[in-house]
């Protein structure tokens, strides 16, 4: 289990703090699915890194009874000037996995042929999704963080995703933000919707959007 | 207990991991590869036993000018090549740091490391190829070189961290710190002795602490025939405070870090 309490986000702007989050409390049980609505700047993103341990919540804390992914978002996670086997590599070091036996299984994921030992920076937004999904999956997670980056793939990498991911780890939680409804409706049990740094949180769907289209309207 | 042995384990990985991704991006894996870490110090301090010695600086002086220069500018590369690693060390690592494991500390500590292995490696390449030469003697008093060599090391390392972890908050310190290392390296004691100053010199380039540490290193080397100035206990207590400052402000550094 996963428990949120008091969460509190702030960065230093020239005129003072910004507050982001400001007391988010939340519980993911093992296996639960959640989405998270919010417009831009709602800190989704946020509170995805902060779930991660990416970055530190000013107040509140987070306790981490399952073991988390990095958010797997469109920027971060790969130092650009290396290779994807290098940052393949780098990951597994990191969690103390052999990369040796992943490899196989990444290269067969991401599709990336020879560019998997060319520098992640020539890499398409597209094959770092790839990429990202593959080692996240080869590590495995309890949880996964998911932020946006399923939306830049195409339709074969939805595939992908599907059997792998929603279907063959169907028994893993994960925290998912994306703009396509359909992501959420088709993969979330529950929706939480940001704004102006506090959270509601929805068991059903279809209340979380409704909620959220009265906010943006 | 079994979480600190956990979470050093979990430290450990890390710093492993970003060595190797150091030693791929400094070095890459073309020609010589990570042999660089060494080669690149042993040319500098080469160039500049050649530059001395062609220059002739103290003629009159019992030591060698060979085995001067290699005391004194391996030191230097030794202390004032951690902090040069480690001012804007975070900018290039901040898409690893979206792993929670990495924090800004492993960072600092895989580059001290492959720094110190590096100055380390091309000290005693130098000394003992120089030495089988006859180009010097061996030292002699090998444990008085180290402890010089590895107050130094403290000294660079304090320093890296301090220097390091206040970067990331102000451009200013990377400015500031280059003209420093060069201002600091001709009063560091690796081209002259403290001897040969006058005795109100004498007392004020002492306060600078890698004197101490550069002092100690050729006294182990050369012993009995140089007169050398220096305090341990001194340089100990100033790198002990630079030491605190440093990990507090990795500490303060470390919570303010914003992943890329």
């Amino acid at each position: 289990m996963i428990e949120i309490l008091n969460l509190r986000k702030e960065y230093p702007t020239r005129s003072g703090p910004h507050i982001v989050l400001d007391g988010i409390n939340m519980t993911i049980r093992r296996g639960e699915k959640i989405g998270i609505l919010g417009r831009n700047g709602s800190g989704k993103s946020t509170l995805i890194r902060l779930l991660s341990g990416a970055e530190r919540p000013t107040a509140g804390r987070i306790s981490r009874g399952l073991s988390i992914s990095w958010p797997l978002a469109f920027g971060g996670a790969f130092q650009g000037s290396l290779t994807g086997l290098d940052n393949l590599r780098f990951i597994c070091r990191v969690h103390g996995a052999d990369y040796r036996d992943k490899l196989g299984y990444v290269e067969e994921f991401s599709e990336l042929g020879k560019y998997m030992r060319e520098p992640v920076k020539t890499y398409s937004s597209g094959m770092r999704a790839r990429l990202a999904f593959a080692i996240s999956m080869a590590v495995e997670f309890d949880c996964f963080l998911i932020d946006e980056i399923i939306s830049v793939g195409d339709a074969r990498f939805h595939s992908k995703c599907q059997r792998e991911l929603f279907e063959k780890r169907a028994d893993r939680s994960f925290v998912m933000v994306s703009h396509e409804p359909h992501n959420i409706r088709d993969h979330c049990q529950r929706a939480a919707v940001l704004h102006e740094g506090t959270m509601s949180l929805f068991d059903n769907i279809d209340e979380a959007y409704s909620h959220y289209q009265r906010l943006t309207a | 207990m079994d979480r600190t042995i956990a979470a050093l384990e979990i430290q450990l990985r890390v710093i492993g991991a970003l060595l190797m991704r150091e030693v791929l991006t400094r070095y890459g894996r073309h020609n010589i590869g990570f042999l660089w870490l060494f080669f690149e110090p042993m040319m500098f301090t080469l160039g500049v036993t050649t530059l001395w010695t062609l220059a002739g600086l103290h003629k009159d002086s019992p030591i060698p000018i060979v085995a001067f220069a290699v005391t004194g500018y391996s030191t230097v590369l030794l202390w004032r090549n951690m902090p040069s690693r480690c001012v804007a060390a975070i900018e290039p690592n901040l898409a690893l740091m979206y792993h929670r494991q990495v924090k800004v500390i492993d960072i600092f500590a895989a580059r001290l490391i492959l720094e110190f292995a590096g100055a380390s490696t091309s000290f005693i390449t130098l000394a003992s190829t120089f030495t089988f030469l006859g180009w010097m003697d061996p030292p002699q008093d090998i444990l008085r070189v180290l402890a010089g060599w590895i107050m130094t090391a403290w000294f660079g390392f304090s320093l890296a961290l301090l220097m390091g972890s206040l970067s990331s908050r102000s451009e200013l310190v990377e400015k500031l710190w280059h003209p420093a290392a060069y201002l600091l390296f001709p009063l560091s004691g690796a081209a002259f002795m403290v001897d040969w100053l006058p005795p109100e010199a004498q007392e004020a380039i002492l306060m600078l602490p890698m004197v101490h540490g550069v002092e100690c290193v050729r006294e182990g080397f050369f012993g009995s025939v140089i007169q050398t100035h220096y305090d341990l206990s001194y340089m100990a207590a100033f790198c002990l405070v630079l030491t605190a400052a440093g990990l507090a402000q990795e500490r303060k550094a470390s919570r303010l870090v914003v992943p890329e």
